[in-house]
Order: structure tokens, then C-alpha cells, then sequence
């Protein structure tokens, strides 16, 4: 808003001696959003002092030394980096198809009294909190890939290198599959504020040019929406790089490289939450600060990148953000 | 191609519905009046209840609360009453930003700032935690949903002669107050789900304490516990606990959907 012409143009009082209390509101309001930029750089600061023992001794090897030996004091996160990238990476995988189509669906196909309930159940997947669905992850999803869905990938892809070995439950694939399901919400959410952002001249365009309702998205509705939609994605990402609980319950916590979906893997997130408490020496909890700082700088940077390319479609939306 | 994206959109409710269905289905024979009034008995043994847990994430997430609302509900009505200068651009940045942030990370640093220095997990330690992770989130809803104020009534109050800082307070907020208010609860119902943040803060606890200084059980703890432990009988109380824990975050959910709609009509 633009402030009226008498604020400021002198000290004197306004009519109703305003003024003074106008300023002190301001600045009280400016002092809680000044909390925001703080508690980032005290995050960051706090991560990287209590990362320098291990950022001195280890310097940028950590990132791709692959031992993790508390008792000789060597620490090398490549593990779980690898297993942090693999299993968000299936996630995305999965997530993105499911995500877009249920955004299209509503935006593009969907009766009109259907768009809202949908909407609605997709964005409480959302409301799920972690540990539920780590909870659901052991007890239900890990019995029916084992009976359901490993025994049909192996007879068909049983020869890939993505599927060696025996599958006893935690692995790189539960975590994945959980990952997808949990970031599907905050995909589709996005995606379909995208589309919906996108003008109706545009569709009609498509479809007066003879095009079906399906080529009229495809030609018209995706292209116009494309930096949103990836942005949407990269906020997927962003989420699943991070995740905590349910994948520390499903991944199998393993301190090796491989890239079989049957084995277990651990990920970053997850070497924190089950090593933290049981950290014995300053560098342990020092190596493990650095792989918190590394966790955090890549979701900052990912998320960033993500508001930057949704924020170009609809500007200062606070889509996937808020609590609502 | 419909039949793909209406098969795709089916498969994203399905998951849900199983989801809410396992709980259902694993967890509501074993809630009883026991499971609501009693602490939990010693592993291996059956019976018990988590009233410690179900109190732990009141007074946990309730001063969370007290700590994490005033600031995040101030930073959204400067975001929506200045926020239009650069400062709010940062601002608003940075609560996006901070938002996809792993709790986890949350966690080891409010372990930093109160675990550490006073040589004890306490509950108040996890307060500070989920207070770190309701702030932005408090702050993008309270801005979005000033901002649906209509500029002709804070005109109206400003052509009065009402102080800008009256107007904001006495006609904007309070008009946004059920928004405001909605939005708050279902922040703090997302952060009575979050355990990451509480693993080396509030710990968990098998007692029953109110002293926000010790550790500490909440749900969202025994819930880890329970599911990670080998015991039937945990396992039983876990889906309990989960089927709980969602039950309070939905029913805060249909509320607040139902509060703001019934006010500002069927917005997205």
C-alpha cells in the first residue's frame, strides 16, 4: 500500500497524533518478520561451526569417502548421499506421473462437483504425519511388495543390476515407494495451481484449432505452464531429499553403496536420526553436523531454485508453503 | 488419455484411503478407556495406555505454540500490511525457503541451542524445535489470509480517521481473525505429527511427567518406538497411537476447511 502523503513529509503530528504509533506498530511487525532471515542465518551458522572439527579434518573428501568408522574416528558420507539421491530419485519417479495426473485430471477432465473433494483428499495425504506413514510402511506396504509386487519385477527385470539380491523388507525400495506417496500431495497441489494459472485463451486456442481436449493440454495447457510444473517437481524433490522418519523406518539403514532397489540403503536424513543420540566423541557429532549442513544447504538450494521457477507463473503464491 | 489421469488420480486417493483404512481397521479395537487414562507397563507385559504421551504432545506442542504463533502470526501481517518493499520479498523468500527445510535439521539445532548447554533433553527443547517449524508456515498462511481482506474496508478505516496501526489490528486482523486463527491450528496440527525434531530434544520419556524441563513422551515418540520395537503388544498400541494422532490432525483439517470456506466462500 502506498502510505498517505502526510506520513513522514514532516515530524509534525498528524490529526490524530498517529504518527508515533504508526511507527512503533511498523517496527514491531518489522522486528517478527526480521525472525525469519535470523533463524536462517542462525541455522546455517549453527550447522557449519559445529561442523568445522569435521570440515577441517575430513576437508571435501567426506563427500566422497565411503567409510564410516565411529571407532577409528574416519568419516565419509558418500553412502548415504548415494542412498539420499537413489531413493528421492525413485520417488520422483514415481510421484511425478500420479502428481501430474491428478492435477490435470482436476484442472483439465474432472466434473466440476468432483474438482474440490479430490483436491481435498489428495492435499490430506499432506496431513499425514511421517512417523504414520513409516508406521503403515512397516506393516503394510513392506508385506505386500514382498508378496505382491518384487516376485513379478524379478521374473521380468530380475537380470538388471537394479534388482539383485535377496529382498527381506527395508530397502531402497520401500523407502522410495513411502517417499513418492508422501510427496504426491505437495506435487500435485502445485502443479494444479500451475495449471489453473494458466489463461483459458490458451486452451481455447488449442481446442478451436480442432485439437481434442487431451491435445489441447498437451500442446497448449503443459508448454505455458512448464517452468511452474517443473518448479512443482523440483519441490518434490526438495521434500523427499529430506525426509526423515518414514524412511528411517523403510530403508534399511545401511552403510553401503549399491544401487539395488532390494537391498538397504540409508540416507542422510536417516544417519542423523539414528546416530545422533549415540554420538560418544566431538567428532561424531561433528561429522554428523556436516552431513546436517549438507542436508541443509541442498534443500535451501533446491528449494530456492523451486520457488524461483513457481513464483514465475504465480507470483508471491505461498502454494505448498502454508498450512492451509 | 482421460482414462490415464482419472486411473492416476485414483491410485493417489486409493492411497489415502488405504492409508486411513489400516489405522482404522489396526487401531480402534485396541482404544479403550485404559489406553486414553493409563501410563505404558513395562515391555513384554499387556495392558497400559499412553496417557503419558497423549499429555507430553499437549504440553509439548502447546508451548511450542506460545513460543512459535505470536512471532509467526507478526511476521505474516508485516508480510501483508508492508511486505511489498524488498525486506518482504526476503522475508517471504526465506519462509518458502525455510519450509521445505528437513525437520530433522530443525532438531539437531534446537539440540545445539538448549540440549547441550544445559546438559538435559527436555521438553522445552522440543517446544523450541516445532516452534522453529510452525514459524514460516504461520506466517505465508497469516499473510495469505489478511490479504483476502478486502481493500474497501481497510480504505473505509483509514477515511475515518483510524491510525493505520488500528486499522490493521482492529478492522483487517480482526476480519481475517478466523482465518488467522484456522490457520494457526492447522500449523500446530502439522507439527504434532513431527517426531525428527523431537529425537534428541524432547527424547521421549516412559513415565508420566509434566516437567517441561525432563524429558518428555509424545505421541508422535511412542509411535517411532512402538513400531520400531519387537512386541506384539507395541505394535497394537502404535496403531492406536497413530490412529489417534490422525484422528486430532483431521478433525483440525475438516475444521479449518469448513471455517474458511463458510467465511470466504469456496476459495482454492
Amino acid at each position: 500500500m502506498t502510505s498517505l502523503p502526510i506520513e513522514g513529509s514532516s515530524r509534525r503530528q498528524s490529526l490524530l497524533g498517529a504518527d508515533r504509533s504508526d511507527r512503533i506498530y511498523r517496527r514491531i511487525l518489522t522486528g517478527f518478520a526480521l525472525a525469519l532471515p535470523l533463524l536462517f542465518l542462525m541455522i546455517l551458522a549453527v550447522l557449519f561451526v559445529s561442523a568445522l572439527p569435521a570440515l577441517r579434518r575430513f576437508g571435501p573428501s567426506f563427500l566422497w569417502t565411503s567409510t564410516w568408522d565411529p571407532v577409528a574416528e574416519l568419516y565419509g558420507a558418500a553412502p548415504m548421499i548415494v542412498g539420499t539421491l537413489l531413493s528421492s530419485f525413485l520417488a520422483i519417479l514415481i510421484a511425478v506421473p500420479l502428481a501430474l495426473g491428478v492435477a490435470i485430471f482436476l484442472t483439465e477432465f474432472a466434473p466440476r462437483w468432483l474438482r474440490q473433494p479430490v483436491a481435498f483428499l489428495v492435499e490430506l495425504l499432506a496431513a499425514i504425519p511421517s512417523v504414520v506413514y513409516g508406521l503403515w510402511g512397516v506393516f503394510v506396504l513392506i508385506p505386500f511388495l514382498r508378496t505382491a509386487v518384487v516376485p513379478p519385477l524379478k521374473a521380468v527385470l530380475g537380470w538388471t543390476p537394479f534388482l539383485q539380491g535377496v529382498f527381506y523388507g527395508n530397502s531402497l525400495l520401500a523407502g522410495g515407494v513411502i517417499l513418492a506417496i508422501m510427496i504426491v500431495p505437495y506435487i500435485a497441489a502445485v502443479s494444479r495451481e500451475v495449471l489453473l494459472a494458466v489463461p483459458g485463451s490458451q486452451r481455447e486456442a488449442a481446442l478451436a484449432m480442432g485439437a481434442t481436449r487431451w491435445e489441447a493440454v498437451r500442446s497448449a495447457v503443459l508448454p505455458y505452464g512448464r517452468a511452474g510444473l517443473i518448479g512443482a517437481i523440483i519441490l518434490g524433490l526438495g521434500r523427499a531429499l529430506g525426509e526423515t522418519m518414514a524412511v528411517t523406518m523403510l530403508i534399511g539403514n545401511r552403510h553401503d553403496i549399491g544401487i539395488s532397489l532390494l537391498q538397504p540403503a540409508y540416507t542422510m536424513a536417516a544417519a542423523i536420526a539414528n546416530e545422533f543420540s549415540e554420538a560418544t566423541t566431538n567428532m561424531y557429532h561433528s561429522a554428523l553436523f556436516e552431513v546436517g549442513l549438507v542436508l541443509f544447504v541442498v534443500t535451501v538450494v533446491v528449494n530456492a531454485i523451486a520457488r524461483i521457477l513457481i513464483w514465475r507463473v504465480a507470483r508471491g503464491a505461498a502454494i505448498g508453503s502454508r498450512a492451509l | 488419455m482421460t482414462g490415464l489421469v482419472v486411473a492416476l488420480s485414483f491410485i493417489a486417493v486409493l492411497a489415502l484411503v488405504l492409508i486411513l483404512g489400516n489405522l482404522v481397521l489396526k487401531g480402534a479395537s485396541s482404544i479403550d478407556w485404559a489406553f486414553f487414562t493409563r501410563s505404558p507397563v513395562p515391555a513384554g507385559q499387556t495392558g497400559g495406555g499412553v496417557a503419558n504421551a497423549i499429555v507430553g504432545s499437549g504440553l509439548v506442542v502447546g508451548l511450542a505454540a506460545l513460543i512459535g504463533v505470536p512471532i509467526g502470526v507478526g511476521a505474516g501481517m508485516y508480510l501483508a500490511e508492508y511486505g511489498s518493499g524488498k525486506l518482504g520479498f526476503i522475508v517471504r523468500f526465506i519462509a518458502d525457503v525455510l519450509n521445505g527445510t528437513p525437520s530433522i535439521v530443525i532438531g539437531i539445532v534446537a539440540w545445539t541451542f538448549i540440549v547441550r548447554p544445559t546438559h538435559r533433553f527436555s521438553a522445552l527443547a522440543g517446544s523450541v524445535a516445532l516452534a522453529i517449524l510452525m514459524i514460516p508456515m504461520l506466517a505465508r498462511t497469516t499473510e495469505e489470509m489478511v490479504r483476502l481482506v478486502p481493500h474497501s474496508l481497510r480504505e473505509a478505516a483509514l477515511a475515518l480517521g483510524y491510525p493505520r496501526w488500528r486499522t490493521s489490528l482492529k478492522v483487517v486482523a480482526r476480519t481475517a481473525l478466523t482465518g488467522i486463527v484456522t490457520g494457526c491450528l492447522v500449523g500446530i496440527a502439522r507439527v504434532a505429527g513431527e517426531t525428527a525434531p523431537l529425537l534428541f530434544t524432547a527424547l521421549g520419556n516412559l513415565n508420566f511427567s509434566l516437567s517441561v524441563t525432563q524429558p518428555m513422551q509424545t505421541l508422535s515418540l511412542q509411535i517411532y518406538v512402538y513400531a520400531t520395537g519387537p512386541f506384539e503388544e507395541w505394535h497394537r498400541l502404535a496403531w492406536a497411537s497413530a490412529l489417534v494422532l490422525m484422528g486430532l490432525v483431521l478433525m483440525i483439517s475438516l475444521t479449518a476447511r469448513w471455517v474458511t470456506r463458510q467465511r470466504y466462500g469456496s476459495g482454492s
